[in-house]
């Protein structure tokens, strides 16, 4: 029994690389092999070379204006989901009463659907701002403030509980020894708690920085890019080109090849820098 | 005993996963685009298997497809043909053929909005002009054309204008001091505007919440403004000019009656339900609701909005009291003119389905429009106006705003508005001018960055459409 794994090594993994090669890698490569394409079934298509991504640059500035909102976008969530998510993680590993059940009910709202979400804080900010006779499409910035709020509320419990796993796993005796030669709570957390979870903090960033971008479900619920997709996002933008304009296909592929660079290099830096600041236990 | 046992369950869990792997690729679309899982698809496929073959239908229209079980379940029953139908939810049309078109079992039947819809799809387009159904299309003029050849067969006429509650219309004009005294006299914008602000001013003693129903701005709830109402100002435009339709999108338009959709627009905008700054959050089916319940008097929509009106729990409309009034905006001459009638439903069949595929199409639509049983599905079900000189003057709609269209199309003392939007440049510009409306309505926008918008939008989106 001992040699199993290795013998069966092919066997076990196989099912999940067809999975991985029918439902990602294919569709990855035809994606950009259509970016390069004019097409208006993926079936059937013509090359046209590089005109695809100049069109989704220079014909409007839709795909710029979202990028730009994307960015802020993340910016602003993975600061705050990450505080939170720390704060509440170091909360609710001191022996408070009642820990377990916080720590569910903090989880939950992760167990529930983008786009319901999306739909039920959109009633929840149109019946607090329609005391103020407005509604969550007045603004873009209101769209902007209700994401940032939806999405903290949706990640925060997760982001928690790896936070959680990460602080259970620091040895008391580090902290015991940290505490006896005399440092307070607040020196015990800057020196010891939090360089010992900086590879929580990696999984963390890379988890939000990685969803903020690809955020879709709860910016279509939310706002859908109203007013006038001030509040599209970049998915959501690809999706609109795609979908919603005729002679289009190929500009949103090519938008998509270009959005899928860009996160990949930004997540591909944040773990960089995350990692460098890890320490060894 | 032990290792034996191991293999066969390894082997059982590795089926389930290559099992639960083929199974993947229908469920992967449904996590990454969420919109179109939302939106997609009831497969109303009928039962049994196919002996005659099948007919694929992406039909266009969510409040019929329960009537498509029964056609399909009927069909199959004389014809011993398969149709199999599948209805792309309210708005995500365009999105759902797009994707079923790449599949190996692509739509066979399916439908063009007219045009700008047939300019998107021409090469899925098979030429109709010699099948049965067109030889009997009453008014030829109605069919998408492009040269010789005929793309899309209209299979329903519809007519759209502002929908009235007639019972709280009676009340207003028994009160004393009214603006008018029967509908009759509201032929022209100024007294339907001074009849409507003296109803907003004695909304109380009506009993309603605002004369007309919220104008619902919400993204993909707009089309009633930056489609049936932005007709008005185009057809004017294109009749001054005696632009020939057939030649497609104009290339530019100066918007040269803005000032009249402005009219109307802020006519709506002022006497609603609704607040204008709340407009951006209101869908279709919460002003039709409006209407139902006698919150509202008025509200702008079309003959299809019946089967919403009647739906609705509770409503307080009665059948006898809903009527159409032509949308007024100040247009000289207007008290000739009628509701909107037209058709964006055109019948298309896909030309790279196999010959035989399309043949029972063919077949099918001939079938649903000329035989007892068909007709009886399209007047009573159905309740379209078919366009076919295989309907005789008794098999019509009966439900009310079908017979206020039939009413108003027979009067020849009246001009129709045509359906000209059909020519709008494109989906986008449509969006765009529904986002820069809802702006307006909330107040960010001027009155001058509308028409600017839609003046420079639609000779972009005309130029890309050539492209």
């Amino acid at each position: 029994m001992q040699k199993m794994p290795k013998r069966y090594y092919a066997l076990f993994t196989l099912p999940t690389i067809i999975a991985f090669l029918i439902s990602f890698f294919i569709p990855f490569l035809l994606g950009i092999y259509l970016s390069f394409t004019k097409f208006t079934t993926v079936t059937d298509s013509q090359w046209v070379g590089f005109s695809n991504y100049i069109r989704a640059f220079s014909e409007d500035q839709n795909f710029l204006n979202a990028m730009i909102f994307t960015i802020k976008f993340a910016l602003v969530s993975v600061v705050l989901i990450n505080v939170f998510a720390f704060s509440l993680a170091v909360l609710l590993t001191r022996k408070i009463k009642g820990t377990n059940l916080f720590r569910t009910v903090f989880f939950m709202p992760n167990l529930i659907g983008g786009i319901v979400l999306g739909y039920i804080w959109q009633l929840i900010i149109n019946g607090i701002l329609i005391n103020f006779g407005v509604d969550i499409t007045y603004s873009a910035n209101y769209g902007f403030w209700g994401l940032v709020v939806l999405m903290n509320w949706q990640m925060t419990g997760y982001m928690m509980v790896i936070y959680i796993a990460g602080i259970q796993g620091i040895s008391p005796e580090l902290i015991e020894a940290a505490k006896i030669d005399g440092a307070n709570s607040w020196q015990v957390l800057k020196g010891v708690i939090i360089p010992m979870v900086m590879p929580a903090v990696t999984i963390c960033t890379f988890l939000t920085v990685s969803n903020s971008f690809k955020l879709f479900d709860q910016n279509l619920a939310l706002t859908a890019g109203a007013p006038a997709r001030a509040s599209s996002m970049l998915a959501l933008d690809i999706f609109n080109t795609f979908y919603g304009r005729n002679g289009y296909e190929g500009v949103g592929q090519a938008k998509a090849v270009v959005f899928f660079l860009f996160v990949a290099i930004i997540v591909l830096l944040q773990l960089r820098l995350t990692r460098n600041q890890e320490v060894e236990n | 005993m032990s290792k034996k046992l191991f293999n066969m369950i390894s082997i059982v869990l590795i089926a389930v996963f290559v099992l639960a792997a083929c199974a993947a690729p229908t469920a992967v679309p449904a996590t990454q685009a969420p919109a179109t899982a939302a939106t997609v698809a009831a497969t109303t496929a009928a039962p049994s298997a196919t002996t005659g073959g099948e007919v694929y239908y992406l039909n266009f229209k969510p409040e019929i497809a329960d009537v498509y079980t029964k056609i399909a379940a009927e069909y199959l029953k004389e014809t011993g043909v398969t149709l199999k139908v599948v209805t792309a939810a309210s708005g995500t049309y365009e999105q759902t053929l797009k994707s079923e078109m790449a599949k190996s079992d692509a739509p066979v039947l399916f439908q063009i909005n007219g045009p700008v819809g047939y300019a998107a799809w021409k090469d899925y387009c098979l030429d109709l002009k010699n099948t049965d159904l067109y030889k009997h299309l009453t008014d030829k003029s109605l069919a998408v054309t492009s040269g010789d050849g005929v793309y899309g067969i209209p299979y329903a006429i519809e007519g759209y204008g502002i929908i009235y509650n007639n019972a709280i219309m009676t009340k207003y004009f028994a009160l004393s001091g009214a603006k008018a005294t029967s509908m009759d006299q509201i032929n022209n914008f100024a007294t339907l505007k001074a009849v409507v602000e003296d109803m907003t001013a004695k909304k109380a003693q009506l009993g309603i919440k605002g004369v007309f129903s919220s104008t619902s701005l919400k993204t993909g709830e707009d089309w009633r403004w930056q489609t049936h109402l932005a007709n008005l100002p185009i057809f004017y435009e294109l009749k001054d000019e005696s632009y020939d339709l057939s030649k497609g999108t104009p290339s530019e338009i100066t918007f040269k009656y803005a000032d009249n959709f402005k009219n109307i627009f802020d006519l709506y905008l002022n006497n609603s339900v609704t607040g204008s700054k709340l407009l951006g959050s209101k869908s279709v089916d919460d002003s039709m609701a409006e209407f139902a319940l006698g919150e509202s008097a008025m509200v702008q929509n079309g003959e299809w909005a019946w089967s919403q009106i009647k739906g609705v729990t509770g409503n307080t409309v009665k059948e006898q009291d809903v009527k159409f009034l032509p949308i007024y905006t100040g247009v000289t001459g207007e008290e000739k003119q009628s509701i909107s009638v037209g058709t964006e439903n055109f019948f298309a069949i896909n030309s790279k389905a196999t010959p035989e595929k399309q043949k029972l199409a063919e077949n099918f639509i001939y079938w649903l429009y000329s035989s007892d049983a068909g007709k009886k599905f399209v007047v009573s079900d159905l309740g379209f106006i078919a366009p076919f000189d295989t309907f005789s003057d008794t098999e019509k709609p009966t439900d009310p705003l079908s017979k206020e269209v039939l009413r108003y199309s027979s009067n020849t003392n009246l001009y129709n508005v045509a359906w000209d939007f059909t020519v709008f440049p494109s989906q986008t510009f449509k969006n765009d001018f529904g986002g820069v409306l809802l702006q307006y309505a909330q107040g960010n926008k001027t009155w001058a960055d509308v028409t600017k918008l839609v003046v420079d939008e639609w000779k972009t989106e005309a130029a890309n459409a050539t492209k």
